[in-house]
């Protein structure tokens, strides 16, 4: 806030202002790809000498507001394989759209190397300006830095990982026909929150030989299929069962109990083909790509706000843009940044916008102008001056969890007017845990990261046990989080999902009582 | 270095694959919805975009996530205004989520009963025809081959004789002419007339000798100058060029024939409008032209523009064959066999003179129904009638009449209908395949 009130005091200086005028970077709203390469070289060296930012070479594409649409429908991706479900996103968000219910993002931006920015056709100059130093910086270095993304996503081969899905399905759709290739897609779309290693394994895409490989094996597998074979037993049932096989070691051999459902089902089920393991390795890893971005939603929009800010404020003061411009900038910027109160009817959450801008101005604030407070809180940065370093320091190695906990401060609550609510299902009533106060801050913090933590919001659901030897019943468990039990509808309709890939029964065993299966069961 | 790419040209309707794999998953439904909406829907509403709603089961995606209510639960949020630590709130009575209805909704995704979307005109159609087939395709597929016709392709340099452009190899000619500085029949006459005036003269000076030599030899030099650049040349010639381009051979004509005698009134017209609309919307996704022919008839028949035959009151009695010899001279005179698919629709409430029915068969079976596609005869009937004739067998003259031969005709078919719910099913039945193999 103290760079725009710093601005207003220059806009009196009238001395300057010739010179000012020369200096501006556009004067009109429409833009040209002319001026959007000067403002972009503009930007950028606010970006790499002031702020020295660290990102991926960008690649800004202009597009129209069905082509937006269009890039709405397929998680943002430009390559997405087809399904059902993202025409069914499409239908409903240009319907949407058409009877003016919604608008459209101003830009989408591609965790990849390079950076993809979409820009919509629509936009001002300002707004251009504006998206590109939210996207094409904000977000593209903390794309480049945060930790999450460093260790989880595989940026330099994504979009050819994706142009090799859409193809290979496309491929299945031709050879299997789309009904069979929907059918596992459907089981997979709904095993998606259960696709991703939480903890361990950072996935390495695999390269053009591996893909050509399998290629080159499906086509082979074609080619000599020969349906005599198909009567003769296959030689594992002819074996005789090892009898004292323990299920203790067969469940290690399965590395059971297993937290990515569809890790598993992809390498332990009896029934898949070789086409639809790779079905199910894809859709797993474009989930585990999207997992670090619901970790980081206010971290990562708020990095890309605050950078956006910065540069706005930065280029205004240098006499690049206009007032005009820096008031339409600040309208857009205050709605973004809006955040409604709990009792407000737009209220739907916090907004991550909010939240994160607000939190890294503070962090800002404390570096340059702390106040006692924050010397009591935050010892070894208020008053640094560095904010620069620190904000960094946050951006590549926090998620939303740990960011909240580690930089939410007193004043910030207290300018949310946050306070805490604790809900026990068995009480008649809600209890006021903790507000904005002294004895309550701790406690605001803690549950406010919490909430944040993925880990709480997704129900943890593991592969606990799978039957080889008897009937091949696969048994799944609920590791039940502060006692919130699983939606019974959909557990029940994702668990005939599973057991179409599993192939034989499935069940979910109740998290209190092991041995009790609840009753969701699904047949195969 | 260009950091921007235009991608604005680039080809819309990326997502139309997935919006097709999304109709298709839904189509069942999608089907109903359409059906139900058309039965309420006045016709010119028909042609617009359609919004539809269907249950959202079928098409939900599940996924695991926790139910809205049970367990212990924090949350944190923004905005406080009075409350302190320690105070309680009593939750609403039957559940709900209390103070965190509004996340949980956002995070269960539930309450989604309804998924509303938009469909094109298009879609709603192909939807609507979707098994239907046309009676008597045979026809038309056998005329597949598209006709081709010669039309005027410009001009060319090589060609028949009889396509000589005249006025372009003349104008091609002036400019050679022109250019090449010709000398002009003129020009020689006028060298001619000096040169018999200087022969004409009695005392030739020497002078005169001399301009007569020079005259002479002027003519020599226009004469071969004329020789050498001709008055045409071959390379002014110019040809019509023609080329084949194919014609929509698939067209069909379709002859809507109704009753506008007293008895039919403002309900029954209406009625018989919705039938025809939509029997035109259908024949025109199924060719690439149709022609419709009006003809109103009471005890004399004559062909009118649609605003005459919808609008228009006229009275009189009821003769039905008039209207047939009416199609069938319109018929003769425009649209011969080989070339048009004719659809007969016809209107009634049902009376026609007596005798009247018989002569009407006769012109249907000997020289209507041999040639036409598909020939239907809709009475239009009131609600009670309805009742009355719920039996096929039984009902008006004309009615019973026309039954007698509805077994012989594949083309030929008789529906009633009463109420504009009546008009889609029937419309369905009537282009139905069943119908057809009947």
């Amino acid at each position: 806030m103290s760079d725009i009130t710093n601005s207003a005091k220059d806009l009196t200086q009238s001395p300057v202002e010739k010179a000012a005028s020369d200096k501006l970077l556009f004067n009109s709203a429409e833009w040209d790809f002319e001026t959007l390469q000067t403002v972009f070289d503009a930007i950028r060296d606010i970006a790499d000498n002031d702020l020295g930012l660290d990102y991926y070479p960008n690649q800004i594409e202009i597009i129209a507001s069905e082509q937006m649409l269009d890039a709405y429908s397929s998680h943002g991706m430009p390559l997405m394989y087809g399904h059902w479900s993202f025409g069914k996103t499409f239908a409903r968000e240009s319907h949407f759209y058409s009877k003016g219910m919604s608008a459209l993002a101003y830009e989408i931006v591609i965790n990849s190397n390079p950076c993809i920015s979409f820009l919509m056709e629509e936009n001002t100059m300002t707004m251009q300006t504006l998206v590109i130093a939210h996207a094409a910086f904000g977000h593209n270095h903390f794309f480049k830095n945060n930790y999450l993304f460093r260790q989880w996503t595989d940026a330099d081969a994504i979009l050819d990982y994706l142009d090799f899905a859409k193809k290979f399905i496309a491929k299945c759709e031709e050879e299997y026909g789309y009904e069979a290739v929907e059918l596992t897609l459907d089981s997979a779309h709904a095993l998606m929150g259960q696709g991703v290693f939480r903890y361990s394994r950072a996935l390495k895409l695999s390269d053009e030989k591996q893909r050509e490989r399998l290629r080159r094996r499906l086509a082979h597998e074609r080619k000599t299929f020969n349906d005599l074979w198909r009567t003769v037993p296959a030689l594992s049932s002819l074996e005789p069962p090892e009898d004292d096989d323990e299920d203790l070691a067969l469940n290690e051999a399965l590395s059971l109990p297993e937290e990515n459902i569809l890790y598993f089902l992809e390498k332990h089920s009896p029934v898949l083909q070789l086409w639809q393991r790779e079905l199910l390795r894809i859709v797993r890893t474009v989930s585990q790509y999207f997992y670090p971005q619901k970790q980081t939603k206010i971290m990562n929009e708020g990095c890309a706000t605050f950078v956006h800010h910065y540069i706005m404020n930065e280029l205004h003061r240098r006499g690049q843009i206009g007032d005009g411009s820096l008031l339409e900038f600040i309208q857009s910027h205050t709605g973004v940044i809006f955040q409604p109160d709990f009792d407000d009817p737009r209220y739907s959450g916090f907004n991550p916008y909010a939240l994160g801008f607000a939190m890294m101005s503070d962090i800002k604030r404390i570096c340059t102008q702390p106040e006692a407070e924050d010397r009591e809180w935050f010892p070894d940065i208020a008053g640094c001056g560095d904010w620069r370093g620190v904000l960094k320091d946050a951006w590549h190695n926090y998620r939303d969890e740990s960011f909240i906990l580690q930089f939410l401060s007193p004043k910030l609550m207290r300018d949310f007017r946050l306070f805490s609510l604790h809900d026990e299902a068995r009480e008649p009533f809600v209890e006021i845990s903790a507000i904005h106060n002294e004895r309550g801050y701790r406690q605001v913090r803690q549950t406010l990261a919490e909430m944040h933590d993925v880990g709480n919001l997704e129900p943890n659901i593991q592969v606990v046990r799978a039957d080889m030897k008897g009937d091949r019943t696969l048994s799944l468990q609920h590791m039940m989080h502060k006692g919130k039990p699983l939606d019974q509808k959909s557990a029940g309709e994702v668990l005939k999902h599973v057991s179409q890939l599993w192939g034989y029964d499935v069940q979910m065993i109740d998290p209190e009582n092991s041995e009790e299966p609840e009753k969701n069961v699904a047949a195969a | 270095m260009s950091y921007f790419i235009d991608r604005r040209l680039n080809p819309k309707g990326k997502s139309l694959g997935n919006r097709q794999r999304f109709l298709r998953r839904a189509r069942s439904q999608i089907k109903k919805a359409v059906q139900d909406s058309l039965k309420d829907r006045s016709v010119s509403d028909f042609e617009k975009n359609q919004k539809i709603s269907i249950p959202a089961k079928g098409t939900t995606e599940p996924f695991f996530h926790h139910a809205s209510k049970g367990g212990t639960r924090d949350f944190v949020h923004p905005g406080n205004k009075e409350f302190d630590a320690g105070d309680r709130i009593r939750k609403p009575p039957g559940g709900g989520g209390g103070e965190g209805q509004g996340k949980d909704a956002s995070d269960g995704g539930e309450g989604e009963d309804e998924f509303s979307f938009t469909l094109t005109q298009d879609e709603v159609l192909d939807i609507f025809f979707e098994d239907l087939e046309l009676p008597n395709m045979t026809k038309t597929s056998l005329k597949q081959v598209k006709k081709m016709a010669y039309q005027r392709a410009g001009v060319t340099v090589a060609g028949a004789p009889t396509n000589l452009n005249l006025i372009r190899t003349m104008r091609n000619s002036f400019g050679r002419r022109l250019a090449l500085n010709r000398p002009s029949t003129a020009d020689i006459e006028a060298l001619k007339e000096r040169l018999f005036e200087l022969e004409a003269k009695a005392d030739r000076h020497v002078e005169d000798h001399a301009e007569i030599k020079r005259i002479l030899k002027k003519m020599d030099e226009l004469e071969a100058k004329r020789r050498w650049v001709p008055y045409i040349d071959p390379m002014d010639v110019r040809y019509n060029a023609f080329e084949q381009r194919p014609v929509p051979s698939s067209q069909a004509v379709m002859f809507c024939l109704m009753d506008v005698s007293g008895s039919m009134g403002e309900r029954e017209k209406d009625l018989a409008k919705r039938f025809y609309i939509l029997l035109h919307l259908f024949l025109k996704r199924r060719y690439e032209k149709v022609d419709t022919v009006f003809i109103r008839h009471t005890h004399t028949a004559q062909e009118v523009d649609e605003e005459t035959f919808f609008y228009s009151r006229q009275s009189g009695g009821t003769i039905v064959s008039t209207a047939l010899d009416v199609m069938l001279k319109v018929w003769e005179d425009r649209y011969p066999a080989d070339e048009w698919n004719v659809y007969g629709a016809q209107a009634s409430d049902g009376y026609t003179q007596s005798g009247d029915a018989q002569r009407c068969i006769e012109l249907l079976t000997q020289e209507i129904l041999p040639r036409c596609q598909y020939y239907s005869y809709i009475e239009i009937l009131d609600e009670r009638e309805m009742e009355v004739f719920a039996d096929d067998e039984s009902g008006a003259e004309l009615w019973r009449t026309s039954r007698t031969i509805f077994n012989d005709w594949p083309n030929f078919n008789t529906k009633r209908i009463s109420s504009p719910g009546d008009i889609f099913p029937v419309f369905r039945e009537l282009f139905s395949k069943e119908a057809a193999s009947e």
